[in-house]
């Protein structure tokens, strides 16, 4: 990877460092552990935890949270159990999509599970339809409204941070 | 032994199949699974997006389930590791549940942090217990072979489980099967994920991974692969057909939740476990275990 000094933005590791899970960033010594141990990896060559990690570290953050690999962790946690200097890297990988989310990069699918969240308060959709054919097949029906509850906890973390950037 | 029954999005629109036996094999076991009508989801999505917002998600339905005295238990994998997680947080983080309950006030709710949650698989392993279990086994599965699949979130990460089981080699699942008197066929890369989580961002990589493990599975000839999460289900059940076409293959192998083949072996027909409900027919079983 080309790196132009210009670029780089030292602030940028402390931002996930500040994030949930983003704390233990600085532990890692390079030695590859996580790579070695990552699924997804092993199908596509370009997602590279200890990659990623370095980058954050230099302050690559343009090319991190513009890219579509933070997203590609299945959050199998492979790696955090075999990192030796415990670096709980799946939850640093979220902590860099927290970032990204919060400087205006969401994945889309996640857009739309937003989007269902606040409209059922579930993934899915429990209408009547649904419910008919639960009961058909002896299941108790549940309860369909949409709580407000989860659409203030939308309001109030989600919503901001999908119409423009924050920080 | 009563839990309150957490649902979440998934089981109860595509897994109602996993759904079904679990009420029913509860019920005749005699634990009682309460339903708490004001359970959403737990919070799993919205980690990606905002952890803290992802935290007052979970802490609702903990709140819900402390208002009645219960402790949680799902049929999801990733409901399961979000809640125990989020309570940890809670727990860890006075700040985090500070915050978390200046918003659930605004809803007349509080959280004390008492509610623990446990996966069902693992409510039969630990709290029910094995030798209880096995009172129950009226017909076991003699002379059938399943690939246990315990999927990544009923033993990873080990900081919430290390007193369960093993993050790496994990073995209680292969238990449970062998309590239904089927045989826990063993093979390698059991912790393998089946790439579930990333089924929405980038559908040939999830693909693959699953593609990964069928073929490891097909290999040691098995009756089917027992799963205990919707998700891995939808992986690997759901998504068989298109993966044997990507990927020019014939694997035809079934996929059963752990709650269908021990209410089998408990005595209920292939009709009560919901069977037909299952993509990939299990014809042996449906055979043989038919009521009508
Ligand atoms: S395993 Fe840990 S220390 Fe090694 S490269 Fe990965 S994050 Fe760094
Ligand atoms: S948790 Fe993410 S980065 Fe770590 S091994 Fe799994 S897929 Fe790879």
């Amino acid at each position: 990877m080309a790196i132009n000094v210009k670029d780089l933005d030292r602030d940028f590791k402390y931002q996930v460092m500040r994030e949930p899970g983003g704390e233990y960033l600085s532990r890692c010594f390079a030695c590859g552990t996580c790579t070695a141990s990552c699924p997804v990896r092993e199908i596509d060559e370009r997602f590279n935890p200890r990659k990623i990690i370095r980058m954050t570290l230099l302050g690559m953050k343009k090319e991190v949270i513009e890219s579509e690999f933070v997203w590609l962790c299945t959050a199998c946690y492979m790696c955090q159990e075999r990192c030796p200097q415990d670096v709980k890297i799946t939850d640093l990988m979220n902590a860099i999509k927290n970032v990204a989310v919060k400087e205006g990069f969401i994945h889309p699918s996640y857009t739309a599970q937003v989007e269902a969240l606040k409209n059922f308060s579930r993934l899915y959709e429990v209408g009547e339809f649904e419910n008919k054919k639960r009961q058909k097949i002896g299941l108790p029906a549940l309860d369909t409204e949409t709580k407000k509850e989860f659409v203030q906890v939308i309001d109030d973390y989600v919503s901001g941070l999908l119409k423009g950037g924050e920080e | 032994m009563k839990y309150a029954f957490f649902l979440g999005c998934t089981v109860p629109v595509r897994a109602q199949n996993y759904e079904l036996s679990a009420r029913r094999v509860a019920e005749k076991l005699g634990i009682e699974l309460v339903d708490i009508p004001e359970f959403r989801c737990c919070g799993y999505p919205i980690k990606s997006v905002n952890f803290r917002g992802h935290l007052v998600m979970s802490a609702i339905n903990l709140a819900l389930a402390e208002k009645q005295g219960l402790n949680i238990t799902t049929l999801c994998n990733a409901c399961s590791v979000t809640m125990i997680e989020a309570n940890e947080e809670l727990k860890e983080h006075p700040e985090f549940l500070e915050e978390v309950n200046r918003e659930l006030s605004k809803f007349g709710l509080e959280y004390k942090g008492t509610v623990n949650v446990k996966h069902f698989a693992r409510v039969l392993y630990e709290d029910y217990g094995l030798d209880k279990l096995k009172e129950h086994i009226t017909r076991p599965l003699e002379g059938y072979r399943f690939a246990a699949h315990y999927g990544c979130h009923f033993i990873r990460p080990s900081s919430v489980y290390a007193e369960f089981d093993d993050p790496q080699y994990p073995v209680s699942l292969d238990r449970l099967v062998e309590v239904t008197g089927a045989e826990a066929v063993d093979y390698p890369e059991k912790q393998l994920c089946c790439g579930g989580g990333i089924l929405g961002i980038k559908e040939d990589v999830a693909l693959a991974l699953s593609n990964k493990k069928l073929g490891i599975v097909k290999e040691k000839n098995a009756d089917g692969m027992i799963s205990i999460c919707p998700f891995c289900s939808i992986m690997y059940e759901g998504n068989q057909k298109k993966i044997e076409k990507i990927y020019e293959k014939e694997y035809g192998i079934p996929v059963l939740y752990y709650t269908q083949i021990l209410g089998l072996a408990m005595g209920f027909s292939s009709e009560e476990m919901g069977l037909k409900l299952n993509r990939i027919k299990p014809r042996a079983l449906m055979e043989a275990f038919s009521n009508g």
